[in-house]
C-alpha cells in the first residue's frame, strides 16, 4: 500500500525523523485556515500517489491566507496522471540550501535491502541513476544486522555527504531505518532531504510503501487506507477477501491462481484483436482452493461491473475439483437470479473435469457456454463481448 | 533421478496438524511421498492417523530429524509464525525447506533468507508462497496435484502454481522429471537459475520449460544464465503482457514499475538467449512438444 506524503511524514515524525509541521485540507477554506494558523508563507502540495506533482502544477507557494485559498482551489480537483487531487498539504515554506536524496528499498535481485543516497536530490532520481550513476550510492543492507550508526556512517561516506551535515544525516538515516523496519515498509524514500540555511536537515517530502502481508501486526495501518479513492468494485472485492483489480476492458475474467489469471488476461487480449479490440475488464483470482461461495462472490462482483459484456471463467482444477467449481457456478447463477444478464464462457480442466462439465451441461443455463480449451474459450468470450459493444 | 526430491526423500511437515497441513499431508501420502512425521511443539509425542498411516508428531525439526532421518520439510505454518519455523529448519540443518505459506511479510522472508545465507546455505529454501515441487512417481513435497501428469523427461520451473498445473496438463503425454513452483513473492529462496542449474545437471531431464511472470528481473537474469550455462533445450512462457503498470497482479512480486519488469522485456531477453517463447500456455506446450519429438 502506497501512502500519501502527509501520511508518510506522520510516520516519519512518529519515529523522530525531522519533518516540517503541516496540515491537510480538503477544501480551499480549510487551506486558508491552516495558512492563517501558520502566519507565514506556505506551500500548498497536492496529495497524490504519483510522482511529477510539481510539473503538473500540483505544488504552489502562497504568501498570504487569501492566496493559499486561491492556490488550493486551483490544485484541488486537478488530474495528475489519472490521480484526482482530493487533499492538499499546507506546510510552512522553508528556505533550502541543499537538496539530497535518500531511500531504503527492497532489493529483489540480491534478496535483501538497499540504501540509496545522493547529494544530488530534488530531481527525478531515475534520471540521476541513468545519467550520472556515480552520483547515486547504493549500499546493500543485511536484513538481520540492519542499520546502526556505523552502517549509517558507511552510507553517508559512500554518498559523499558534506562533512558539516554528515552527523545529522547519519542520525536521520538510522531513524529512517527504524521507520522502514518497525512499520514493515518495502520503500521509504525522501526526496528531497534538505539542508536549510541554518544547517538543519529536514525530510521535505516522503514516500512510503507498506507491506500488506504484515498488516496482521500493524492494526493501525488500516486507518491509512484511503477508502474514498478505492474503486468501489475493488473495495467490495477486498471486503470479501477476493484478489481483484479493475481494468478498462469489456471481458470479465475469473480464474484460479494469479499466474493463470494473468495468462488469461493475455489470451483474452490477443483474442480481442480479432473481435473489435475488446479487452479484459478485470483481474480476479479466486485462489487455488476456491469454493462455490467464493465463485458466487466473484461472479457477483464481475456481473455488477457495468463495463462487462461477457465473462470468461477459466479454472484449472488442481486442489479444487472441477465438479465443485461447476456447482459453484450453478449456485452463483441461482443466487444472482435475474441480476445475471451477461453471457458466461466456462473452461474447466484438470481434477474431475468430466463431472464438472456434466454438471454444467445438466444445468443447461441459457447464459453459460462451455468451451474445451483456454484459447477457444477466450475467443468465444471476446466474440460475445464484441457483439455486446 | 529428478531434482531436489526423489523416492529416497524423507519428508516431515511443519504445521501438519493445522487444517492446510492435515489436508495436504493426506494428499502427499496418497501420491506416495515418504512422510515420516510432523512438527508441532504443542502436540509433541502425539500420533496422527492419516487414513491408516500413523505419523508421529515431534516437538522440533531437530528432534524429528534425529528420530527419522528426515531430509525435507514442508512448511504450512501461518504467516505470523513462518519466519520462526523456517529459521528452526535451517538451524536443524535440514537439506530442503519447502515454504508453502502465503502472505509472509517480506521483512520476515528477508530475515530467514539472510539467516540461510549467514549459516552457509546448508538448507535449500523453496518459496515462500509456492506450490512446492513434485517428482512424479517418486515424491511430492507441497500441494501440486499428483494426478495431472506422470514421470517423464521434462523439467518445469514456474513462479505460478496454477500455470504449473496447466503446463503439466498440456504436456502430460510426455511427463516430467520434476516440476517446481518457486513462488511469486518478491524474495524467494530458490530462483529460476537454481532450478535451471539443477535440471541441466540432472541426467533424467532432457528439456526444460521455464514459466515467468511480470515484475522484477529474475527472468532476464535467468536468460543470461541460460545463454552461458544451459545446453539442454529450454522453452519459455511469460504471463502478464497486458498487465497495466503499477497494479499488483495477485502475487506480491507481480507488478510492473516504470519500464522494469514488463513481460515484453522478459520475452526479448529469453529469445536473445536462444529460448523459444510461446505467446500462450498452449503455444508454449506446442514448442516443447516439437522438441520432445526430435529428442525422443
Amino acid at each position: 500500500m502506497d501512502l500519501y506524503e502527509y501520511q508518510a511524514k506522520d510516520l516519519f515524525a512518529a519515529h523522530d525523523v525531522p519533518v516540517l509541521p503541516g496540515d491537510v485540507a480538503t477544501t480551499p477554506a480549510e487551506a486558508k485556515a491552516i495558512a492563517e494558523r501558520f502566519g507565514q508563507t506556505v506551500v500548498v502540495k497536492a496529495q497524490v500517489k504519483t510522482g511529477g506533482r510539481g510539473k503538473a502544477g500540483g505544488v504552489k507557494l502562497a504568501e498570504t491566507p487569501d492566496e493559499t485559498e486561491v492556490k488550493a482551489e486551483a490544485i484541488l480537483g486537478l488530474d495528475i496522471k489519472g490521480h484526482i487531487v482530493h487533499r492538499v498539504l499546507v506546510t510552512p515554506a522553508s528556505d533550502i540550501a541543499e537538496e539530497y536524496y535518500f531511500s531504503f528499498l527492497l532489493d529483489r535481485a540480491n534478496r535483501t535491502f538497499l540504501a540509496m543516497a545522493s547529494v544530488e536530490g530534488g530531481m527525478d532520481i531515475e534520471e540521476v541513476a541513468a545519467t550520472k550513476p556515480e552520483a547515486l550510492a547504493k549500499v546493500p543492507v543485511d536484513a538481520i544486522t540492519g542499520v546502526d550508526r556505523a552502517k549509517a556512517d558507511e552510507i553517508v561516506a559512500a554518498a559523499k555527504f558534506p562533512a558539516e551535515v554528515a552527523d545529522q544525516v547519519a542520525d536521520v538515516i538510522v531513524k529512517l531505518w527504524e521507520t522502514f523496519v518497525s512499520e514493515d515498509a518495502t520503500l521509504v524514500e525522501v526526496n528531497p532531504l534538505v539542508r536549510d540555511p541554518e544547517g538543519k536537515i529536514v525530510a521535505l517530502d516522503g514516500k512510503v510503501t507498506l507491506d500488506e502481508n504484515a498488516s496482521f501486526r500493524h492494526p493501525g495501518h488500516e486507518a491509512l487506507v484511503d477508502k474514498q479513492a478505492e474503486d468501489p468494485l475493488e473495495a467490495k472485492a477486498k471486503a470479501k477477501g477476493l484478489n481483484y483489480v479493475k481494468l478498462d476492458g469489456q471481458v470479465g475474467i475469473i480464474g484460479n491462481g494469479a499466474g493463470l489469471v494473468m495468462s488469461t488476461l493475455d489470451v483474452v487480449a490477443y483474442a480481442g484483436e480479432k473481435h473489435k479490440g475488446v479487452k479484459p475488464a478485470n483481474f480476479l483470482d479466486i485462489g487455488g482452493g476456491a469454493s462455490a461461495e467464493v465463485m458466487a462472490n466473484g461472479l457477483d462482483i464481475i456481473l455488477h461491473d457495468p463495463d462487462v459484456r461477457s465473462v470468461f471463467v477459466n479454472v484449472f482444477g488442481g486442489i479444487t475439483a472441477c465438479d465443485a467449481v461447476a456447482n459453484g457456478i450453478v449456485a452463483a447463477l441461482g443466487i444472482l437470479g435475474d441480476e445475471a444478464k451477461k453471457p458466461l464462457v466456462v473452461r474447466l480442466d484438470g481434477n474431475n473435469v468430466e463431472e464438472g462439465r456434466r454438471i454444467l451441461a445438466e444445468a443447461n443455463h441459457p447464459l453459460v457456454t462451455v468451451v474445451d480449451t483456454m484459447d477457444n474459450a477466450a475467443d468465444k468470450a471476446a466474440e460475445l463481448a464484441a457483439a455486446g459493444v | 533421478m529428478a531434482i531436489f526430491i526423489t523416492k529416497d526423500s524423507k519428508v516431515i511437515v511443519q504445521g501438519m496438524t493445522g487444517a492446510e497441513g492435515t489436508k495436504h499431508t493426506k494428499r502427499m501420502l496418497a501420491s506416495g511421498t515418504n512422510i515420516v512425521g510432523g512438527v508441532n511443539p504443542r502436540k509433541a509425542g502425539e500420533k496422527v492417523d492419516f487414513d491408516g498411516n500413523v505419523l508421529p508428531v515431534f516437538g522440533s525439526v531437530a528432534e524429528a530429524m534425529s528420530a527419522t532421518g528426515a531430509d525435507v520439510t514442508v512448511i504450512f505454518v501461518p504467516p505470523a509464525f513462518a519466519k520462526a519455523a523456517v529459521i528452526e529448519a535451517i538451524d536443524a540443518g535440514i537439506g530442503l525447506a519447502v515454504v508453502i505459506t502465503e502472505g509472509i511479510p517480506v521483512h520476515d522472508t528477508a530475515a530467514f533468507w539472510a539467516h540461510a545465507v549467514a549459516t552457509g546455505n546448508k538448507t535449500r529454501v523453496i518459496g515462500p508462497n509456492c506450490p512446492g515441487l513434485i517428482s512424479p512417481g517418486q515424491s511430492n513435497a507441497g500441494i501440486i496435484p499428483a494426478n495431472i501428469s506422470g514421470a517423464g523427461k521434462i523439467g518445469l520451473v514456474s513462479k505460478s502454481g496454477t500455470l504449473t498445473y496447466q503446463m503439466m496438463f498440456e504436456l502430460r503425454d510426455f511427463g516430467f522429471s520434476t516440476a517446481i513452483g518457486i513462488g511469486g513473492d518478491p524474495i524467494i529462496g530458490t530462483t529460476h537459475i537454481d532450478a535451471l542449474a539443477a535440471f541441466e545437471a540432472d541426467p533424467e531431464t532432457a528439456a526444460i520449460v521455464m514459466i515467468g511472470e511480470i515484475g522484477g528481473d529474475a527472468e532476464e537474469r535467468a536468460a543470461a544464465y541460460i545463454k552461458e550455462n544451459v545446453t539442454k533445450p529450454v522453452v519459455g512462457y511469460v504471463a502478464g503482457f497486458t498487465a497495466p503498470e503499477g497494479k499488483t497482479m495477485g502475487h506480491a512480486g507481480a507488478i510492473v514499475s516504470g519500464s522494469a519488469g514488463t513481460a515484453q522485456a522478459k520475452k526479448e531477453a529469453l529469445e536473445a538467449a536462444g529460448v523459444k517463447v510461446g505467446k500462450t500456455p498452449s503455444e508454449t506446450a506446442g514448442l516443447m512438444r516439437e522438441i520432445m519429438k526430435t529428442i525422443g
